[in-house]
């Protein structure tokens, strides 16, 4: 009975507003993985915690609703043949085992430092990680653009040239997003980092799509399309973990796939229209946008813990609603910018075939 | 252009199957007492979520996808996949 007491009072009221809220970042949040293959759980996760739902039940909840939606994108990519679902399983797999080994230090720095302390840790790894994953990758799409050269297929990375080139016997694997064999022995560190990141900062695929396009040579639809494997694999395993502790509330990963299997069909029909850099763009824009967020964040966290002067809690109150208003924007401009090159995609084909049309009359 | 014409809409299967997915958000959301007990327990009662999830994105994945064919928006026809 007590057990049913204290299960039950981590789960909160829910009323109308709390509902459309969930389902509206849920679609927001779905819409730009289905483009991009991750994303949405950095809002989120923070987003049921303003609403008084403890850390671990918002972190398992969020993760009961990732692998249902990245099972329907997946699949959704597959008929456009993005997903190469070897390679997806391949890393999530060694993902998994990131996930573990992630959560134990994150445990380990709880034990020792306390909340602040893993706050922290959180917020630099994230400031860290996506100042160089994210400044690489928007620089990247930007030269694309900036070149004109947008049509061009994509070339393979020096790196990627030389992974591909390593013969390691008994290790290697064809992938048919590569069209050539690589070592396990590279793909496993790389979904191992992929899944500490996971479970460090909740969205894996920030390293997961950027080490497939530049350390494995994929192209980008389909890194980001079989990034949605590796996050059905990880969230289906880490979902289960949770659920053994009773930590889901499976009435918040329900409303939120409510709004995100809308969100994602569409983000995946936004694909077929788009040139391959858009994905780039849209996940280098909301890189180093989320850094801006967590960056603010992290002399709160490093007063809290005497490192620097106190600020007053007025004022990290102020920074913190900033901080969650910044990551608010990130989503809202990555949606807007997929729906944007959506739109001038559809009318552009529309166009096409009115002049093919016009052309044979 | 034509066969898009020619090509019939799912609107019977998205009334199904969204006549289905809001009879299980409506109980999901009407026995949320009894969801959060029962589901909250853990240990091999795990297995309740994650069906869940199963069950729900099928209903309703099958849903969204037929929603937006039915509104127009489809996959553009003849963008070739990069190899």
């Amino acid at each position: 009975m007590h057990d049913i007491a204290q299960a039950a009072s981590n789960f909160i009221n829910l009323d109308t507003i709390n509902i459309v809220y969930l389902f509206l970042v849920g679609f927001v949040g779905g819409l730009v993985s289905g483009f991009i293959g991750s994303g949405g759980a950095f809002v989120l996760t923070p987003a049921m915690m303003s609403m008084g739902v403890p850390g671990l039940v918002a972190v398992a909840s969020n993760m009961c609703h990732k692998f249902p939606k990245a099972l329907i994108g997946s699949i959704k990519r597959a008929k456009y043949g993005q997903v190469d679902v070897k390679l997806g399983i391949v890393l999530g797999i060694s993902a998994e085992a990131g996930v573990l080994y992630g959560a134990h230090i994150q445990e380990g720095i709880k034990k020792s430092f306390g909340e602040a302390g893993s706050n922290l840790y959180v917020s630099a790894a994230f400031v860290v990680i996506l100042a160089i994953v994210g400044g690489f990758v928007l620089l990247d799409a930007w030269k694309t653009k900036k070149s004109g050269n947008t049509n061009a297929e994509e070339k393979v990375t020096k790196l990627a040239r030389w992974v591909q080139s390593v013969n390691i016997p008994g290790t290697m694997v064809y992938f048919k997003s590569l069209n050539a064999k690589v070592s396990v022995l590279f793909t496993i560190p790389l979904g191992f980092a992929t899944g500490m990141l996971a479970a460090t900062i909740a969205v894996g695929g920030f390293v997961g799509v950027p080490s497939m396009i530049y350390v494995l040579g994929a192209p980008s639809l389909m890194a980001s399309a079989t990034e949605l494997v590796i996050a059905f694999v990880m969230g289906l395993g880490g979902s289960f973990k949770f659920a053994m502790s009773g930590l889901v509330d499976i009435r918040l990963a329900m409303i939120i796939l409510a709004g995100s299997l809308f969100g994602i069909q569409l983000g995946a029909i936004g694909t077929t229209y788009v040139k391959p850099y858009m994905i780039k763009m849209v996940m280098g824009v909301i890189m180093v946008i989320v850094l801006f967020s967590r960056g603010l964040m992290v002399p709160v966290y490093m007063s809290q813990l005497g490192l620097i002067q106190e600020i007053s809690e007025s004022s990290a109150k102020l920074m913190k609603g900033v901080s969650f208003g910044i990551m608010i924007f990130a989503l809202a401009l990555g949606a807007f910018i997929v729906l944007k090159a959506m739109w001038q995609g559809r009318r552009e084909q529309r166009l096409a075939a009115q002049e093919a049309f016009e052309h044979v009359k | 252009m034509s066969e898009s014409k020619v090509r019939k809409k799912p609107i019977g299967k998205m009334l199904f199957m969204g006549v289905i997915s809001t009879a299980l958000y409506a109980a999901l959301l009407m026995k949320q007492d009894f969801l959060n007990e029962v589901f909250g327990k853990g240990g091999v009662y795990a297995f309740l979520p994650i069906i869940t999830a199963f069950v729900f994105s099928f209903i309703h994945g099958s849903f969204t996808g037929d929603f937006w064919t039915v509104m127009g928006i489809e996959a553009a026809k003849k963008k070739k996949e990069v190899k």
